[in-house]
C-alpha cells in the first residue's frame, strides 16, 4: 500500500491505474496521509453508530424493525463474512460448511447458559474456544486436500453438525433450545427487549474483528496465506509451513464464526437446528465472493447487500427471493471479480490461478504429483 | 574443504521409470558446483530429492552432517537449503519486496497472536525482514522495482527475484535451476558476477545449467548426468574432454560402433 505512491513516478505500473471511480477512490486511499485515513475511520464509525436511527430505517427496512434487521441478518452476516473471508479470501480455501462454527458458538451459549447458568462473557469465550477447536479437529485431517475435495469435506461437516444437533436430546434435539437468557447488564445497560444494546454489541464485535483481520493480513501470517494461495508448493519450499498456516486460517475463521454464533444465540432467545442450514453457508460465501474476496470493505459491503436485499423487498413476499437471485446474477455479470475486489485477487482471478479450488488453484506445476506428500 | 552436502547412492524410481540410478555426489563448502547433462537426464530430480519434494527410493541425502531425505520441505529450507525453479515460480501478484519477505519469514517466529496484538517482537521481526528484503533486492540489482508485482518484472529480473527470495532464507547451499535460461549475453555476464558474489558471501552454490560457456567459466567442479546416471565428475576441463560426456551430448559416431 505504502509504495503505491511511487507508481506515478514512471518506472512502469505496478498495477494498472483504473479509471473506474472505485479504483480512483482506492488510489486516493493508498496515497492518503494518516490523518485522512483516521478521519475516514471516524466518519464510518459515526455513521455506524447512528445507523439504527428510525429515519434511516423507514427507507432501509419499511416492513420490519430496522435495528433488529441490523443485528440479524446484517450484522451477523457481516461478522460471518469477515470470518469466512480469512479462509476463502486470504488463504484461498473453499469452505462450504462455515455455518457449522456459527452453530457451535450458538449451541455453546444456549447450552451453557440454560443448563449450567453460565454468564454471557465466560460463555462467549468458551464458544469461541470450542469453535476454534472444532476448526482444528476438522482441519487437521482434511487440510491436505485441496480445492474441490476440501469443499466437499467442509460441506459434509456443516451438515454433520446440524444433524448431530437435531439428534442429540442433551442439546435440545429437534425442538431446539428455548429461554436462552439475555446477557447480563453492562455499564448499566439492560439487554432485554430493546434491540439497540445488541446492535452496539455486534458493532463492537465487528470493529474488533476488522482490526484483527487487517493486522493479520499485513503481517507474516497474511504474507504466508497469500503465498499459499498463489503457489502452495513454492511457498512450502521457501520455508512456509503451509499446513500450519492453513490450519491457522481455518481456526481463526472458525473463531469468528463462533463469536457470531454466541452473540446471535444470546439475542435470539430460541435456537433450533433449522437455524443453521447449508443455505446460510452458501449465502455467506456468496457475500464474500460478491463483495470481492480478500478485500475487507468489499466483503462487508457484500454481506450487507446479501443480508439487506431480502429484507428490503419483504413486501414482495415470496417474490423477494426471485428479486434477490436476479440482483445476484446481475452483480456477478457486471462485476465478476466482486464489487470491491482486492487488486491482487482480481489479478489472480483474471489469470485463473490462485484461490478457491475449482476456480483455479489446481494448476499443475512440475512438482504437483508430489504435492500429496507435503505433509507427511 | 569439508563436505557440506552428500548424495549417497541415491536411486529415484517413478513406477517403472528410474530417474536417478545410484547417484553419489559430494559438494564441498564454498564451492560452485555445476550439474549438467542432456534434457531428461535427471538434474531437476536431484533438486527435488534434495528439497524433499521427492523421497528417494534408495540411498541417503546428507546435509551439514544431518540426513535431509524424508524431512518436511519447509524444514529442509530452514536447515539451510534454498532453491530456484526452472520455470519461474514466484508469487506473481505479490510485490517483489513481499516475495523476498516470504523467504525472510522462514526464520521468523511470531504468529497470529503477535500480529493481532502488535507485540514488540513482532514489529521488530517485520522491520528486520523488510530491511533484509530491501538489502537483498539491492544485492541482486532490482531494488528499483521493489513495489512492482512480480509478474510485471522482466524475465531476467524475475530470475533475479527468485534468487533474492531464495537468499532471504539465509541458505548455506543455494541451488539454482537453469538461472541463465532465456537471458541475453549481457544478462548472463551479470548473472555470473552475481553467482560469484553469492559464493564470496560464504554460500555454496549448486547449479543446473545448459549454457556451457557459463558453466565452464564459473564452476569449480561439475558433474554430468545422463539417463539418471552420473557419467563424469571433476574439474571443468577434465569433464570437457571426457569421452563419455562427448558421446552423451553429441551421440556416438557411426563408425565407432
Amino acid at each position: 500500500m505504502k509504495g503505491e505512491a511511487e507508481v506515478a513516478n514512471g518506472n512502469g505500473s505496478r498495477q494498472p491505474r483504473g479509471f473506474h471511480p472505485i479504483d480512483k477512490a482506492r488510489d486516493w486511499w493508498a496515497d492518503a496521509p494518516q490523518w485522512q485515513r483516521y478521519g475516514t475511520y471516524l466518519v464510518v464509525l459515526v455513521l455506524a453508530l447512528i445507523l439504527p436511527a428510525p429515519w434511516i430505517g423507514s427507507f432501509m427496512s419499511p416492513d420490519s424493525d430496522w435495528t433488529n434487521v441490523l443485528i440479524f441478518p446484517i450484522g451477523t452476516y457481516i461478522l460471518l463474512a469477515i470470518g469466512l473471508n480469512i479462509v476463502v479470501g486470504h488463504a484461498g480455501m473453499l469452505d462450504l460448511g462455515f455455518v457449522a462454527f456459527f452453530a457451535i458458538g450458538a449451541y455453546t451459549l444456549a447450552t451453557m447458559s440454560t443448563k449450567y447458568g453460565w454468564a454471557f462473557w465466560p460463555t462467549l469465550v468458551l464458544g469461541i474456544f470450542l469453535a476454534a477447536m472444532s476448526g482444528v479437529i476438522l482441519g487437521a485431517p482434511t487440510l491436505r486436500l485441496r480445492g474441490d475435495y476440501l469443499a466437499i469435506v467442509t460441506l459434509g461437516f456443516g451438515e454433520i453438525v446440524r444433524i448431530t444437533a437435531n439428534n442429540t436430546d442433551a442439546i435440545g434435539g429437534a425442538p431446539g433450545i428455548t429461554n436462552i437468557p439475555h446477557p447480563e447488564p453492562m455499564f448499566g445497560v439492560e439487554f432485554f427487549l430493546d434491540p439497540a444494546p445488541y446492535y452496539y454489541l455486534i458493532l463492537f464485535a465487528i470493529v474488533l474483528v476488522i482490526v484483527f483481520s487487517v493486522r493479520l493480513h499485513k503481517s507474516r501470517v497474511g504474507r504466508a496465506w497469500a503465498a499459499i494461495r498463489e503457489d502452495e508448493d513454492a511457498a512450502e519450499l521457501m520455508g512456509v509451513p503451509t499446513f500450519k498456516f492453513k490450519l491457522l486460517a481455518f481456526a481463526i475463521g472458525a473463531m469468528i464464526g463462533g463469536f457470531a454464533g454466541t452473540i446471535y444465540a444470546s439475542k435470539a432467545v430460541y435456537i433450533a437446528p433449522p437455524n443453521f442450514p447449508f443455505i446460510l453457508s452458501a449465502t455467506i460465501l456468496a457475500a464474500v465472493v460478491l463483495g470481492g474476496a480478500g478485500n475487507l470493505p468489499g466483503v462487508i459491503l457484500g454481506a450487507f447487500i446479501v443480508a439487506w436485499l431480502p429484507e428490503r423487498f419483504r413486501f414482495l413476499a415470496e417474490y423477494r427471493i426471485l428479486i434477490f437471485g436476479f440482483v445476484l446474477v446481475l452483480m456477478m455479470a457486471l462485476r465478476p471479480e466482486g464489487l470491491l475486489p482486492s487488486r491482487q485477487r482480481k489479478a489472480e482471478l483474471r489469470e485463473g490461478t490462485g484461490g478457491m479450488g475449482a476456480m483455479g488453484a489446481e494448476v499443475a506445476g512440475p512438482d504437483s504429483e508430489a504435492s500429496a506428500e507435503v505433509t507427511k | 574443504m569439508s563436505a557440506l552436502f552428500e548424495f549417497d547412492n541415491v536411486t529415484m524410481r517413478f513406477g517403472g521409470v528410474t530417474a536417478l540410478r545410484e547417484v553419489s555426489l559430494t559438494i564441498n563448502t564454498g564451492e560452485i558446483f555445476a550439474l549438467i547433462g542432456p534434457n531428461g537426464a535427471g538434474k531437476t530430480t536431484v533438486f527435488n530429492v534434495v528439497t524433499g519434494v521427492y523421497q528417494p527410493s534408495e540411498g541417503e541425502v546428507r546435509f551439514d552432517g544431518n540426513r535431509v531425505d524424508g524431512m518436511k520441505r519447509f524444514k529442509v529450507t530452514k536447515s539451510g537449503i534454498a532453491r530456484t525453479f526452472q520455470n519461474i515460480r514466484l508469487f506473481h501478484n505479490m510485490s517483489a519486496l513481499e516475495n523476498v519477505m516470504v523467504g525472510a519469514d522462514a526464520h521468523h517466529k511470531t504468529g497470529a497472536i503477535g500480529a493481532v496484538l502488535g507485540l514488540p517482537w513482532h514489529r521488530k521481526e517485520e522491520k528486520r525482514g523488510r530491511e533484509a528484503a530491501r538489502a537483498l533486492l539491492d544485492f541482486v540489482g532490482i531494488s528499483k522495482v521493489e513495489h512492482e508485482a512480480a509478474k510485471n518484472l522482466s524475465y531476467g529480473d524475475q530470475r533475479r527475484l527468485e534468487i533474492a527470495r531464495a537468499l532471504a532464507t539465509d541458505p548455506k547451499l543455494l541451488m539454482l535451476d537453469e538461472p541463465a535460461a532465456g537471458m541475453n549475453p549481457a544478462e548472463k555476464n551479470d548473472l555470473q558476477v552475481l553467482i560469484r558474489k553469492i559464493r564470496d558471501d560464504g554460500r555454496t552454490v549448486l547449479l543446473i545449467e545448459h549454457d556451457m560457456g557459463l558453466v565452464m567459466h564459473i564452476s569449480d567442479r561439475l558433474a554430468v548426468l545422463d539417463f539418471g546416471q552420473l557419467i563424469a565428475e571433476g574439474l571443468p576441463h577434465e569433464v570437457q574432454n571426457n569421452q563419455k560426456v562427448i558421446e552423451a551430448y553429441l551421440g556416438v559416431a557411426e563408425d565407432a560402433s
